[in-house]
């Protein structure tokens, strides 16, 4: 596996989202199958088996290196499986020995004239696909030996690659999207074409190969319950909203929640993500509840007595991979629909927009599915009302309004002028530059990180700054440079990459909303906060109080 | 400690170090002394302000041009292996294989000697004399890299990752990170070594140093200076300090692919947080099994740790059945680039 082990090292190094699907096409072309297909699946959905690999691991290590050795080294590195994989001791050959002159490195096969990168699959003595299947044989209990074996084969990189697949913990910076980004791009597909018929697909995914190379048809998923790419929308600019004709568009609310598509039939309910993660293990009341056969797409809130809680508490809902009843009873998942890609088995996506409303209602009065409620229509026809309603509306779930063309079939990507979002203006708070940090990657030399704050009275009457928020974004590269100059020639204290400045200089930050929290010093939180403008012209001290901020938080 | 228990060679720690009695000097003093033997011209070892100072003649030529002609009272030349009275101690200076110049510090007296490591590596190298092992009752060692996960690897090969890349990146500019003295000198001699024969470009802070190298024999090829160039330099090797990576001194590279060189990039997250994409396993001391090796080599009874992690290194000698004892020399910074 010295080619999969070298994908990972590189893309663990790679900060350029271009470059890792360089790596990883360049890797899925020049590897055959099925070893490439386990490659896909590590780098997705993970392998298919779980074992107790720390105890393992620590079982193995107490019987080949000293325990104090060992806490040492992993109180260093920080990470167990990579301590593991850098003090493993093989018995290779050219092992260092006693002796002034013996090279100081000697373990594994990557001596001096191997070629780099290293050369594929098939001629490795140990092929990831061997790998995989001997895993798939293997009792739990006898995981160690046949542990030990590789990890002696291996060298440092090799041990560590066989060492994250068997955690599935990668980190190497590559989400699943990405990765089946590059697989499409092997046939100049889109990443859609493979999401539509990946969860009807298994690994080693022979058939997905087979038809991206044009050797075999287009993998037929059937009745399974697959994703089907989102229709998105487009912000509505001012030259839109100018150009537009609203009787050829209907109008509704933008819910703050997250986009999920419901795909239930056979007695089977997946409810998925608008990037096509499948997230019903989080939803039980959900997805227990639904007996139907349909693809919808709609707004996933938590909703108390008709009532839309704050999106603070949809949070708290997500990103869990089990839930317990308290959480089901303090927040509530609902659905509120607003379209329909198929009812009983006919696929609606061809039917303009307001044929496929029709039939969604005429759906919804029969089936009464639970949890769940239609999203309303503005019934607004002037442009100067729907305006005022737009600037007047800041009830809590709602983000601002959908204009959707009437004869739009539902198509996937994000084509222009079929699916308008118009958020409501964000709020804005003048506040005072506190720290800035170095960024990232191409912004490694410049300070680009701002951390913000607002001004608030303490119990002595004096006055002080506490922060309120950070964001690296919303400024041009030309007002990029200027920032940078004014941080290095008002530092006040340096403390690595972070620069503590004097608290003169104003950014206008612009946010969609605030919250309370009990993370942050100052008591909220904003959300998605960017740099609107600097405000050269404005001293520190004129900025906005603390008070002010905390005036503009949502309650529900 | 002998039987008497006096110490071997005389050799204590104070204030400023290490200290040989019967000789009167100290060894690498981080404090100014009156009489200081400098292993090695690196900034924490060779400090300025000593009355007398003893060092091989090319670790002289590299502190009078690091720190200016009368950075010391006095200079004395000793060549490896010559030996040299001072009062009922004999001191020789043999190579260690860590820099240009670098050595080790061999202590005879009464019957009993001592050999202080100052920094050192086995790994061959084309700019420095490879290290000497001597035998001895006493070994004084380093350990930077004193933890089991530290292993280096070969040079041939982390340069092969290199000239890779350069080849696999034309529109880029490579921007090498390594410390300016010992490193640089030694990596662009090894990619002259691979065939590499274009010009490599220079920091300003690399120039005076590897103009040193060549005066005292060292050939490496044909340097520019970074300053100098009419373009972004893409397809380039340009070496700088490691400070210069992230720093605004990288805008005038094409998208620089950041490489460092260093023993720490064998840890995974440290070469990610300095945003290094190109982590090269190279360094200027002994890795793990070489300390192991080393120390088992000498035959000494007695082990001193001077810095570095010392803790692991201790126990590690504990158990090869000898005695180790940690002096946690304050001073000898560890150094990023090491």
């Amino acid at each position: 596996m010295k080619a999969f082990a070298h994908l990972l090292d590189r893309l663990s190094y790679s900060p350029s989202r271009n470059a890792k699907l360089r790596l990883m096409r360049d890797y899925f072309r020049s590897t055959p199958d099925p070893d490439r297909g386990w490659a896909l699946a590590v780098l997705t959905d993970g392998l298919p088996f779980s074992f107790p690999l720390r105890r393992t691991l620590m079982d193995l290590m107490a019987r080949r290196m000293d325990e104090e050795l060992f806490r040492l080294s992993r109180d260093y590195v920080g990470d167990t499986a990579e301590t593991i994989a850098l003090v493993w001791d093989a018995p290779g050959p050219g092992q260092a020995g006693a002796g002034g002159s013996a090279p100081a490195s000697a373990i594994g096969d990557d001596a001096a004239g191997a070629p780099w990168p290293p050369t594929g699959e098939e001629t490795d003595p140990l092929r990831l696909s061997e790998v995989v299947s001997e895993l798939a044989l293997v009792g739990r209990n006898d995981l160690a030996p046949r542990l030990e074996a590789w990890l002696d084969q291996l060298d440092a990189t090799g041990r560590w690659a066989l060492l994250k697949l068997l955690t599935g913990a990668l980190r190497v910076g590559v989400s699943a999207r990405l990765a089946k980004a590059a697989v499409a791009e092997l046939a100049s597909f889109g990443i859609d074409d493979i999401e539509e018929i990946w969860h009807g697909l298994a690994p080693p995914y022979l058939a997905l190969f087979a038809w991206l190379e044009g050797r075999g048809p287009k993998p037929d998923v059937g009745k399974a319950l697959v994703f089907r790419p989102l229709l998105l929308s487009h912000p509505l600019e001012a030259a839109d909203w100018a150009a537009l004709d609203l009787s050829l568009f209907s109008a509704e609310w933008k819910w703050d929640g997250i986009r999920v598509q419901l795909a239930a039939g056979d007695g089977k309910v997946n409810l998925f993500s608008r990037s096509g993660e499948d997230i019903s293990s989080a939803f039980p009341d959900l997805v227990g509840a639904w007996h139907f056969d349909a693809v919808l797409d709609g707004e996933l809130l938590v909703v108390r007595d008709g009532q839309v809680a704050p999106f603070n508490d949809l949070q708290q809902r997500l990103n869990r991979k089990r839930v317990n009843k308290r959480q089901l009873e303090q927040f509530p998942a609902h659905v509120r629909l607003y379209d329909a890609l198929a009812l009983s088995g006919e696929d609606l996506r061809q039917l303009p927009l307001i044929a496929r409303r029709a039939r969604l209602e005429a759906w919804f009065a029969r089936t009464r599915p639970a949890h769940c409620d239609l999203s309303e229509l503005i019934g607004v026809s002037e442009k100067a009302e729907l305006q005022r309603l737009w600037s007047q509306t800041r009830a809590t779930g709602i983000e601002g309004i959908m204009l959707k063309r009437r004869d739009s079939a539902y198509v996937a990507g994000r084509p222009k002028g079929l699916w308008w979002k118009w958020k409501r203006a964000p709020l804005t708070l003048d506040c005072v530059l506190m720290y800035a940090q170095r960024g990232s990657g191409k912004r490694s030399s410049y300070y680009s990180d701002y951390t913000f704050g607002a001004w608030r009275t303490i119990a002595t009457g004096a006055v002080e700054l506490v922060p309120v928020g950070k964001a690296y974004f919303g400024f041009t590269d030309k007002e990029l440079l200027e920032i940078d100059r004014w941080v290095r020639t008002h530092t006040v204290e340096s403390f690595g990459p972070v620069r503590a400045v004097e608290p003169e200089l104003v950014f206008e930050v612009a946010f969609d909303a605030v919250q309370k929290s009990t993370r942050h010093k100052s008591g909220v939180a904003m959300r998605f906060p960017r740099i609107h403008r600097i405000r050269w012209d404005k001293p520190g001290a004129e900025a906005d109080r603390l008070e002010t901020l905390m005036a503009m938080v949502e309650e529900p | 400690m002998k039987k008497n228990g006096t110490p071997i060679a005389g050799l204590a720690v104070d204030s400023a170090g290490l200290y040989c009695a019967p000789g009167g000097f100290h060894v690498d003093p981080t404090r100014p002394v009156a009489r200081a033997v400098i292993t090695h011209g690196h900034a924490d070892h060779a400090r300025p302000g000593h009355g007398a100072v003893l060092a091989t003649p090319d670790t002289i030529a590299i502190v009078k041009t690091r720190l200016g002609e009368n950075a010391a009272g006095s200079f004395q030349a000793l060549p490896y292996g010559e030996p040299l009275d001072l009062g009922g101690a004999t001191v020789r200076l043999v190579p260690a294989g860590h820099i240009l110049g670098s050595a080790q510090v061999v202590i005879d007296h009464r019957g009993a000697r001592a050999v202080i490591s100052g920094d050192y590596k086995l790994d061959p190298d084309p700019t420095a004399a490879p290290f000497e092992l001597v035998r001895c009752h006493l070994f004084i060692t380093e350990a930077t890299f004193g933890l089991p996960v530290f292993r280096h690897e070969p040079d041939a090969q982390e340069i092969g990752k290199l000239l890779a890349s350069v080849g696999a990146n034309r529109d880029r500019t490579h921007l090498v990170g390594a410390y300016g003295l010992g490193k640089t000198q030694r990596l662009i001699a090894l990619l002259r070594a691979a065939g590499y024969d274009r010009p490599i470009w220079l920091h300003g802070a690399n120039q005076a140093l590897c103009e040193l190298y060549q005066s005292r024999g060292i050939d490496l090829g044909a340097l520019a200076h970074v300053r100098d160039a009419g373009n972004k330099l893409p397809g380039e090797i340009v070496f700088s300090p490691p400070s210069a990576l992230s720093d605004r001194w990288s805008r005038r590279l094409t998208e620089p692919v950041t490489a460092f060189a260093s023993g720490w990039m064998r840890v995974r997250a440290r070469a990610r947080q300095k945003g290094v994409e190109l982590p090269l396993v190279i360094s200027d001391h002994c890795d793990w099994p070489g300390l192991i090796a080393t120390v088992a080599a000498t035959g000494a009874e007695e082990i001193w740790v001077t810095h570095g992690r010392e803790e692991a290194l201790v126990h590690q000698i504990g158990l090869m059945g000898k005695r180790g004892r940690a002096l946690a020399l304050i001073g000898y910074e560890e150094n990023e680039g090491e």
